[in-house]
This record gives C-alpha cells, sequence and structure tokens, in this order.
C-alpha cells in the first residue's frame, strides 16, 4: 500500500504545470545533496513520463530543484551491487528506455541545466529536444573515467548531434566541457545567466526551433567510408595515452561507433551490449572503487564539529615551491594567504606561478585577479596574528623548524591550526619545542600542489585528534582528499615510492638501460617511470627522502644516486639527472623499444608491494582501502589495477609472497618479504 | 579648512614609483593600489570590513576603472557595504582624497578611512581623432557592400593620427598652454637662471640618492607584478647627473629659447601610496600607531598661467589662521611639478612686493630654508603620478617628522588648471 504511494507521489521529482501548460520537471534528491539518477530516480521519472505519453503538455522542461548543479551522472554507488553481464544489461536497457521516452514524447522536451551535468544527466539531456545551460555550466560525458562508456544513448545520441569528432573527443577524454565551448560545438543550443533560464526555456518550447544537428562535413565523419579511417586515427590517438589491455573501454567505444556509427538503432542496442559488458571488467571494477574511495577520504575531512567557513585566512611560512604552491592553491580557493618570505625573488616567483595556474584554471580575468589578490606578501609575519590556518613550510632543518615554532606558537589564535609541511623529520622531534603540542599537526602535500589531489594528515605522537580533524576539514576546504596517516618516516605515499625508486636505481646500476626500466613501470600501468620520476621530482630530494627512510630500506641507497647528487646533477631541474633534459623534456633517451623482462617489472613492483604490506602491519594506515586510495592518488599508482593491495588480491598473495622469497634469495634481503605477510596469507 | 574631532594618520604605505618607459607599465592602476593596500592593511591590526570608507585620487583611471576607489576597495577585501569615491583635483587627487577623508572623520562621519592617490601615466590612453570617431560611426552605418565600400574610401590618412591620452591632460586648454609653458612664464617673471634651474634639479636626484642609500624613504612597499617581477625602488633615479649633462638637456615645452627641459621637471611614472586616517576612537579602539595628527587644508586659486605658485596661495593662509610663521614648520614638502615652480615659490615668499600684491600680507613671508624642504628628494628624482603625488609627500613628511624627531610640517603641492592646496601634519612628541 505504501509502495503504490510512493510510486504515485514521486519523491525525488517534483512536477508543476503552469498556466503555459508547460511541466516544468525538477530533480531534487531528498536522500543526497548532489542529483545523480539512481534506481529510485529512475523508476519515479518513467512512471511521470508514462502519464506524460497519456496525456502530453505544450512542453516540458527538466530541470534540478538543487542550487548546486544538474545531474552529476549515475549513482555509482549502485555499481557495486551489479554482478553479472546480464542484470547490467537490463539495468542499462532500462535506463536507455527511459532516455527513448524523453525522446518520443509528443511535445518538445528542455533540459535546463545549471551548474554541473555529467555523464547520465548528459545523456538524459541529450535526449531532449533542446539544451539551455547557465554561464557556469560544466558538462561531459566522463564515463571513461570508470572504465566505460555512455550506455543511456549518449553514444547514438552525441554524435550526430556533435559530428564524430566533437563527440568521440568528449567522450573518449572524458574532459570537462565549460558553457561556452559547449554552445559553439552544439552541445548546448544556449547559454544564458541562471535569471534568465526560465525565458530562455519558454522561449525555446514556444518558438519550437529547429533542432540542433552537427553541420554537413561534420556529418561526414561517420560516413562509412570515413569511418575507418577515422577510427583509426583515433586509436592511434589512444593508444599513445592507455594501452588497451589495461583500458578496454576507449577502444570499445571506437569499435561501437565504427561498426553502427550510422544505424542509431544498432549503435544503441550495441551500447548496451558494450556497456554490461565493460562493467564487469576488472579495470572497470577498480576505477568504480578508487572513485567510491575518494567519498571515504572526504569522508574525513566532514566533522560537524568544525566549520569549513571558519577558515578565512591562512599564513604560509615558507616561500619555496611548496610553500609557495601552498599559498597559490589556498588563493585560488577563496581564501586570503599571506606568505612570509624574506626572498623577495621567491615571492615574486610565486605570483608568476599562480598567476599561471588561474588562467588555467580559473579561466575568467575577475576570477584570476581576485585570487592574485588573496596572495599577500608578508615578510615581516604580520598575518601570523590573524590566521585561521598557519603552515609551516620552510627548508628542512630540525633546528631552523624549531627556532620557527617557539617563536610562532605565542601569536597564534587560539583557534588557529597550526600545521608542518615536513615531508621527513618527526612531528614527535618538531614539537618538543611547544608548550602545547598536541597543536602540532601535519600537512604533507604533494609536488606539484595544484595537481595532487592528496594531502597526508600526520598524527603525530601528541597531536590532538580534534586537531587532526581539523587539519582533514582544512584539506577538504581545499578541494583535496585528506588521508589521515601515522607520523613515521615517510608517512604513507613517500614510504612505498622509496624502495621502487631505489630498485630502479640499483637496476641503472646494474646496467639496465634507463628506458627499459621505465617502459617497465609504464607498461605496468604507472604514468611515469621512475627514473623519470625520480629526476622529475629532483634527485636531491629523492635522496634526503632515502635517507630519512634509510633505516626502512635495510639502508640500501645506491651510490649512483649519492653520486650525482654530490656532482649537482639534481635531474630535471638543473638539465641532468639520470637523463639529459631539455625545456622540461628528455633528450635523447637510449631508444630502444625492448619488451623489458617481466622479472624487471616484479623487481619493481614487488618491493613497493612488500612495502604497502609493511605499513598495513605498522598502521600507518586505517586499512587495505586507504592505502589503495593513498598510494593511487598519492603517487597516480596504476588506478585501473585499484592499488596495491588490490593488486596483490588479484594476483593472489601466496604467489605473490612466492616471488618475493625468490626474489630475495636472488637479490638479497631488501626482497625478504615483511611479516605481515603471514596475516595475508593466513586469511587466503 | 577641518574642523570638528581630531583627526590622525595611523600607517601607509607607498609603492615603489615605476618611470614611464614609452609602453604601458607593468601595473594598471587598480592592480598597482591593491599592490600597495595589501601591505598596509595587513600590517594594521583590524580587518578590511572594518574601514568605514576608501577615498582615492587619481586623475585618469583606466576606462576600466570607473570609480576605482570602489575598485580597490572590493579588491583589497573592504565589505560591500564600504561606500568609495575617486577624486579629482588633478595634480591634488591625492591630497584632495586626504583632506576629504580628514574632514569626514573630523565631522563624525567615519571612524577609519583609507585615503591615497594612484596614477599609471605610463597606461594614459591613446584615442582616436574626432574625424576618426565621426568615419567609424559612418562605416558602421553602411549596410550593404556597396556602402560598405564608399565608405571606405573617404578614410583619409590624417585620420588615423591618434590623440596622446597624456600630452591632452598636461595642456590647459583655457589659457591653451602646456604645464611647461606655465612654468616658462614663472621662469620669466622671476627672472630665473637655467643654471640655478638645472641645479635644484640635480639636489633633487642628490637627495634621493642620499634617501635611497640611508633607507629613509620607510613608506616604500614592494610590489609584485603577474610576470614574476618586483619593484622596491624608485627608478627614475638619475644618479649619474651632473650640472654639465643637465646643461645639455634640451628645452621641450618653449623650444629652443626656453629653460624648462625634461631634466628639470618632473617625471612622467606611475605610482601609488596610500594612508590611514583615523579618528580617536579608532585609534583606541583598535590601539593604533599614530603616525601624525593631520591638523588643517587649505585650498587657493589662481591665474592658471602661473599655476605653479599655488602652493604659496595656499600655504600663506593656512599659516596665517594657525598663527605660524615660516621659521614654526619643522619641514616642508613642496611639490616638484618642474624645479623652476618650486623655487618661484621660495621667491615669492621673499618678495615683498609680490606678499603684498597677491597674498594680502604687509611685508615678505620669508626665506624658506631650503635644507627643510623637499629633504629625501622630490618629483623632478621620485617622478610625479600626478593622482598621488600629494599622498606621497604627505605620507614622506611624517616620515621625516618622525625620523627628525621634530613637530610640524606641510605638504603642499601646484596644481594644473590655477590652484594649489597644502595640508599642515603635526606629530606629538611622545
Amino acid at each position: 500500500m505504501t509502495e503504490k504511494k510512493d510510486k504515485n507521489q514521486p519523491l525525488h521529482w517534483h512536477t508543476e504545470t503552469d498556466a503555459d501548460n508547460i511541466t516544468w520537471l525538477s530533480l531534487d534528491r531528498v536522500d543526497a545533496g548532489a542529483n545523480s539518477l539512481s534506481h529510485a530516480v529512475l523508476d519515479e521519472l518513467k512512471a511521470i513520463l508514462e502519464k506524460l505519453h497519456k496525456q502530453p503538455p505544450t512542453g516540458l522542461v527538466i530541470r534540478s530543484g538543487k542550487k548546486k548543479g544538474f545531474i552529476y551522472g549515475a549513482d555509482i554507488k549502485e555499481f557495486t551491487a551489479l554482478e553479472d553481464a546480464a542484470k547490467t544489461m537490463a539495468l542499462i536497457r532500462r535506463g536507455q528506455h527511459i532516455m527513448g521516452m524523453i525522446e518520443s514524447l509528443h511535445c518538445p522536451t528542455l533540459a535546463l541545466i545549471n551548474g554541473v551535468c555529467m555523464g547520465g544527466g548528459t545523456e538524459l539531456a541529450l535526449a531532449c529536444d533542446y539544451r539551455v545551460a547557465d554561464t557556469d555550466a560544466r558538462l561531459g560525458l566522463p564515463e571513461i573515467k570508470l572504465g566505460i562508456h555512455p550506455g543511456f544513448g549518449g553514444v547514438a545520441r552525441s554524435i550526430p548531434l556533435l559530428g564524430a569528432p566533437a563527440a568521440m573527443d568528449i567522450m573518449l577524454s572524458g574532459r570537462t566541457v565549460f558553457a561556452s565551448p559547449a554552445r559553439r560545438m552544439g552541445l548546448v543550443d544556449a547559454v544564458v545567466p541562471l535569471r534568465q533560464m526560465e525565458s530562455a526555456a519558454r522561449h525555446f518550447i514556444s518558438t519550437r526551433p529547429k533542432k540542433h544537428q552537427a553541420k554537413w562535413y561534420l556529418r561526414l565523419a561517420s560516413h562509412p567510408l570515413v569511418r575507418p579511417l577515422l577510427a583509426r586515427y583515433l586509436r592511434k590517438q589512444v593508444s599513445k595515452k592507455a594501452r588497451k589491455e589495461h583500458y578496454p573501454a576507449p577502444y570499445a567505444l571506437i569499435d561501437l561507433w565504427q561498426s553502427h556509427g550510422s544505424n542509431k538503432r544498432a549503435m544503441l542496442n550495441a551500447e548496451v551490449t558494450s556497456v554490461s559488458h565493460l562493467m564487469m571488467t576488472p579495470t572497470s571494477r577498480n576505477l568504480v572503487r578508487v572513485f567510491l574511495l575518494q567519498d571515504r577520504l572526504k569522508s574525513f575531512g566532514k566533522d560537524p564539529a568544525i566549520d569549513e567557513e571558519a577558515f578565512q585566512h591562512v599564513h604560509v611560512i615558507g616561500g619555496g615551491i611548496m610553500g609557495g604552491d601552498i599559498a597559490a592553491w589556498c588563493a585560488s580557493r577563496d581564501l586570503t594567504v599571506t606568505l612570509q618570505e624574506t626572498r623577495k625573488e621567491a615571492i615574486a616567483n610565486t605570483f608568476q606561478r599562480a598567476g599561471k595556474l588561474y588562467k588555467k584554471r580559473l579561466r575568467l580575468t575577475h576570477r584570476v585577479t581576485s585570487a592574485l589578490d588573496n596572495i599577500i606578501a608578508d615578510p615581516d609575519g604580520h598575518g601570523l596574528e590573524k590566521a585561521d590556518v598557519v603552515i609551516e613550510a620552510i627548508y628542512e632543518n630540525m633546528e631552523a623548524k624549531h627556532d620557527l615554532l617557539k617563536s610562532v606558537e605565542p601569536s597564534l589564535q587560539a583557534h588557529a591550526l597550526l600545521a608542518s609541511n615536513t615531508s621527513s623529520l618527526m612531528l614527535e622531534e618538531l614539537d618538543t619545542v611547544m608548550s602545547a603540542p598536541q597543536r602540532l599537526v601535519g600537512l604533507h602535500f604533494f609536488n606539484p600542489v595544484a595537481q595532487m589531489p592528496l594531502v597526508e594528515i600526520v598524527n603525530g605522537k601528541q597531536t590532538a585528534a580534534s586537531v587532526a580533524s581539523q587539519a582533514a576539514c582544512f584539506a577538504h576546504r581545499l578541494g583535496k582528499l585528506p588521508l589521515p596517516v601515522k607520523s613515521s618516516p615517510g608517512f604513507l605515499v613517500n614510504r612505498i615510492l622509496m624502495p621502487y625508486l631505489m630498485e630502479a636505481m640499483i637496476l641503472v646500476e646494474e646496467g639496465v638501460s634507463l628506458t627499459n626500466i621505465d617502459k617497465a613501470a609504464t607498461d605496468f600501468g604507472m604514468p611515469m617511470g621512475p627514473i623519470t620520476l625520480a629526476d622529475t621530482v629532483g634527485l636531491d630530494i629523492c635522496l634526503s627522502v632515502a635517507k630519512n627512510l634509510s633505516e626502512k630500506l635495510d639502508g640500501s641507497i645506491p651510490q649512483h644516486l649519492i653520486d650525482k647528487v654530490d656532482a649537482g646533477k639534481l635531474g630535471k631541474k638543473t638539465g641532468t639527472g639520470f637523463y639529459r633534459w631539455n625545456k622540461g623534456k628528455i633528450v635523447n633517451p637510449d631508444d630502444n623499444e625492448k619488451t623489458p623482462s617481466t622479472e624487471l617489472t616484479d623487481r619493481l613492483i614487488l618491493r613497493l608491494l612488500n612495502e604497502s604490506i609493511a605499513c598495513l602491519r605498522e598502521g600507518i594506515v586505517e586499512d587495505a582501502d586507504l592505502l589503495d586510495a593513498g598510494v593511487i592518488f598519492g603517487t597516480g599508482f596504476a588506478p585501473f589495477r585499484g592499488g596495491p593491495m588490490r593488486y596483490i588480491k588479484e594476483i593472489g598473495a601466496k604467489t605473490t609472497h612466492n616471488k618475493l622469497q625468490q626474489l630475495s634469495r636472488q637479490h638479497g634481503e631488501r626482497f625478504a618479504p615483511d611479516a605481515g605477510w603471514e596475516s595475508l596469507l593466513t586469511g587466503e | 579648512m577641518i574642523k570638528g574631532r581630531p583627526v590622525y594618520i595611523v600607517d601607509g604605505t607607498r609603492s615603489p614609483f615605476l618611470k614611464a618607459r614609452g609602453t604601458p607599465g607593468p601595473f594598471n592602476a587598480a592592480d598597482l593600489a591593491v599592490e600597495t593596500g595589501k601591505p598596509l592593511l595587513n600590517r594594521l591590526p583590524f580587518s578590511a570590513d572594518a574601514i568605514d570608507e576608501v577615498i582615492v585620487g587619481c586623475v585618469m583611471p583606466g576606462p576600466n576603472e570607473v570609480n576605482i576607489a570602489r575598485i580597490i576597495a572590493l579588491r583589497l577585501g573592504c565589505s560591500n557595504e564600504t561606500p568609495a569615491w575617486t577624486v579629482q583635483r588633478n595634480c591634488a587627487s591625492g591630497m584632495q582624497a586626504l583632506d576629504s577623508a580628514a574632514r569626514n572623520i573630523a565631522q563624525g562621519d567615519a571612524n577609519l578611512i583609507l585615503a591615497g592617490g594612484v596614477e599609471v601615466m605610463s597606461h594614459a590612453p591613446i584615442l582616436l581623432n574626432e574625424q576618426m570617431i565621426i568615419w567609424l560611426a559612418e562605416f558602421g552605418r553602411a549596410r550593404t557592400p556597396l556602402k560598405k565600400i564608399a565608405a571606405l574610401s573617404r578614410l583619409r590618412p590624417a585620420y588615423l593620427k591618434p590623440v596622446i591620452g597624456l600630452i591632452c591632460g598636461l595642456h590647459d586648454p583655457v589659457v591653451n598652454l602646456s604645464m611647461g609653458q606655465t612654468a616658462e612664464n614663472l621662469v620669466y617673471q622671476f627672472d630665473l637662471k637655467r643654471r640655478e634651474i638645472d641645479h635644484y634639479a640635480l639636489a633633487s636626484h642628490q637627495r634621493l640618492a642620499d634617501a635611497q642609500d640611508n633607507k629613509h624613504l620607510e613608506e616604500l612597499v614592494t610590489v609584485y607584478d603577474r610576470a614574476g617581477k618586483f619593484y622596491e625602488n624608485d627608478d627614475g633615479l638619475r644618479r649619474e647627473s651632473t650640472m654639465e649633462s643637465l646643461a645639455k638637456l634640451k628645452p621641450v615645452f618653449d623650444r629652443k629659447y626656453g629653460k624648462i627641459t625634461a631634466g628639470n621637471s618632473a617625471q612622467i611614472t606611475d605610482g601609488c601610496a596610500l594612508l590611514m586616517l583615523a579618528s580617536e576612537k579608532a585609534v583606541n579602539q583598535h590601539k593604533l600607531p599614530v603616525l601624525g595628527h593631520l591638523c588643517d587644508s587649505e585650498w587657493a586659486a589662481l591665474d592658471p598661467a602661473i599655476m605653479g605658485l599655488g602652493p604659496v596661495h595656499a600655504m600663506t593662509p593656512l599659516l596665517k589662521r594657525q598663527r605660524l610663521k615660516i621659521d614654526d614648520i619643522d619641514y616642508w614638502e613642496i611639490n616638484e611639478a618642474f624645479a623652476a615652480q618650486v623655487i618661484a615659490c621660495k621667491r615669492a615668499w621673499a618678495d615683498s612686493k609680490y606678499c603684498r600684491q597677491h597674498l594680502h600680507l604687509r611685508t615678505a613671508f620669508g626665506e624658506l630654508d631650503e635644507s627643510r624642504l623637499n629633504i629625501d628628494g622630490g618629483s623632478v628624482s621620485i617622478g610625479h603620478p600626478v593622482g598621488a603625488s600629494g599622498a606621497r609627500i604627505t605620507l614622506h613628511l611624517l616620515e621625516v617628522l618622525k625620523r627628525t624627531n621634530s613637530r610640524r610640517g606641510i605638504a603642499s603641492l601646484c596644481i594644473g588648471g590655477g590652484q594649489g592646496g597644502a595640508l599642515l601634519v603635526e606629530r606629538t612628541n611622545d
């Protein structure tokens, strides 16, 4: 009985029919802050559409009842419940059917898009006759990032609308399209300020202009004679970024289009089969899991006791690359930032880097100006007393940091958060000079700050729980993913990365070619090979982290690395490291396209896996999920593999353990399986 | 005249003055003012939204900087509810801003006012000449291709000649004289010699050099541009100047026979100076430092053709009203629009005839001691961003009083169009 009542009165959708007989259908999910297309939402929509089919209004406008965003896409949590391809297929087909019901309504239909419109949201909009977006709207079909492609008719509808080149570009890259470019490519029919959204919608419904369609020369790209050529080109482009065996979805999407590009019906059907198949692949499963792990990390940054709005003024001490970039990032997030630094060149460089970043990220001149205005050069440290957050980012020297903390502590506001960005010093040693050591927390940002989503929240032995929570909330306020970690050399990310880098350098000493080592890693799915990574990070930094970790690394720092640092060959920044660099690019690598042996890959990856086990055993992070999330968001570890722990699970703990034992016999103690394996093996 | 509650100047900052070098400088006016204001607000103990009002002097804001004061206020973090307005009194715009702020505080309308001036002369607009504008309108009206071609055929090369905004701004349309020519009038009236004019100009550079070397420009703050450069010093200083090198320069306003050269005139410059003015209430409430007391102001007007004498016309009634004599003033800042014009001011006060005829005095006002006048250089060496100079000289005067631990000072400047302005400041010795 109640169920029936629910069906008659939708919870998530509000229907309103006005004097002009236009139906305004607003989605406002009662169970979530942002709209997504859950089962329930689609069920209700289906029922509503059935009614509208019986008695069509003059026009239908679909909009969001939420101020923040239109529809973020499918409800990804529901993906995890899909066990087999048949169930998945039914679900996709049903979604596609509902979109079809919108398309076949006997009245003009319009999607009124405010803010974010992604995935299924965009597919819903594509099923409408018209799309009107607000000036801040962002659209996209980012399914590819979850190892799938659009399945609710997004492929079949976007291609005729935009032309294959633009549509495939959006779907293959998964990139976000801002309002104006969306208008230019025809993804939306009009871009208007929020205040004109309703008027514009009425205008479209009442005047019924011709529906947009790609220009004839763009439609030509889908001609059966052109398709194979363009498909080949697209495959070549995609192969530069992703391998088929790692990421099957883009290839499947190209195949789909090549086979059915000129037949919408067939394409719709093929979409269903292709997506259902892709959803069952380990790649997609892993990517979905990683996507959802973000929510877990975000939840650390939400504390009802802490008001994010209270973070207004950040005082950053130390204007080097890290300090400057942290300052620039904070300023771009609408925070006032005082940058305490006496070297004027360093401050000037910060402004320059910030300017470049803002131009790319904030785009609009007034936003760029506002962010730059937020950064205040503060050589005398006046901002300290006013700040809500103080971040110490001076050079890594215990004595210097002690002096600093001693002088800073008495000037802090009572509520101010005091954080150190140290990557190699122990909070327990730093806080010895403080009268309230429980105030100090680690906020470990990664370089480059703007690109790396993770921030490690380092809990010292003395750090108060409330302070750690405050730090996580602050990271969340910055739009970063906070990961609570135990204070221990290297924390999580550097700790796990370092054995992998060191092993790469040992391989160099053994005479393996640089490119071959890097290729072994990129073949595995790393975004960048370890040698390139070391050169990019800076060999001096690698060495200092390695020294800091030497106890954990069995003291095995390759002599090679020490020599290079002594010789001032620090990598990309000095022009020579392992590679030679020119204008940020590697010069003449010894290009032998030899396929690296599996042993090479194993030596690199297994050291990383072994260290992961050690970290879990030591409780550096709470559990395996967080470890995977940290390593993926902190290092870019092959996301489709789902993280080190997930990877171990996939190939089997026993197999991995055996391989380690074998390697330790061949290459020494550094491969000896960590004690942590025991519990994993018995668990299996 | 400032009447009512006492008005305090609590702090102030000034950007380096950057010489215009033919191309637009690194900052537009609002950017420069924001860069100058940021360190000021940062070191004051209250937040920007405590400010009651913002008043900024600027003669030529950019076309997208209408009411630049409001732009500056919002960009510095003042609240939406903080009123802000821009004042324009030509060369005294910055001083006018201080005077207006002082009066509002004195009257009890406000307790904290950010005031000052900014000018980015290197960005002065280049305009289309009128014939070009008319032609463009015609061309716009031509709808058909044929009519467009016909309109195109009426375009003449002469239409393309631009109008230099800066030159227009430095020209008095009423008497049809450029500012330099009004200075030539003073040279003629007081029979000034090229040598003494150049000598004054040279001293201005030497004084600025000393001030830089001895770090006497306390009010300077470093400003950062978006290209990753920073500016920490006035860059118009010519340490290598000599009497010989100055003598070689050709007169630029009355060509060939005149005496006013680029070397003995103020430089065309970008710059900004901002001050925080406060009532006693605000000083106590926020426990503010006090740089000085802004006691009184005076504005006067005279024949535009001799506008350079404006300072004596403004300072005389101010001093009379305050019952002060020339020796009661410890330090003077008289803006150096032209070296000749400052010398003429001195001459006028020392000249009993001029004082009787024009200043309603019975005798000569007195001899102004050059060792107490513009002791750290002036606009000839520092530069004269018109809207900013009034604020700069007032702020620097307070710094001089502080450094020398002295009491009274007068800041004054001549104003294109035939006016003069003067402020009297006092430091309470503590």
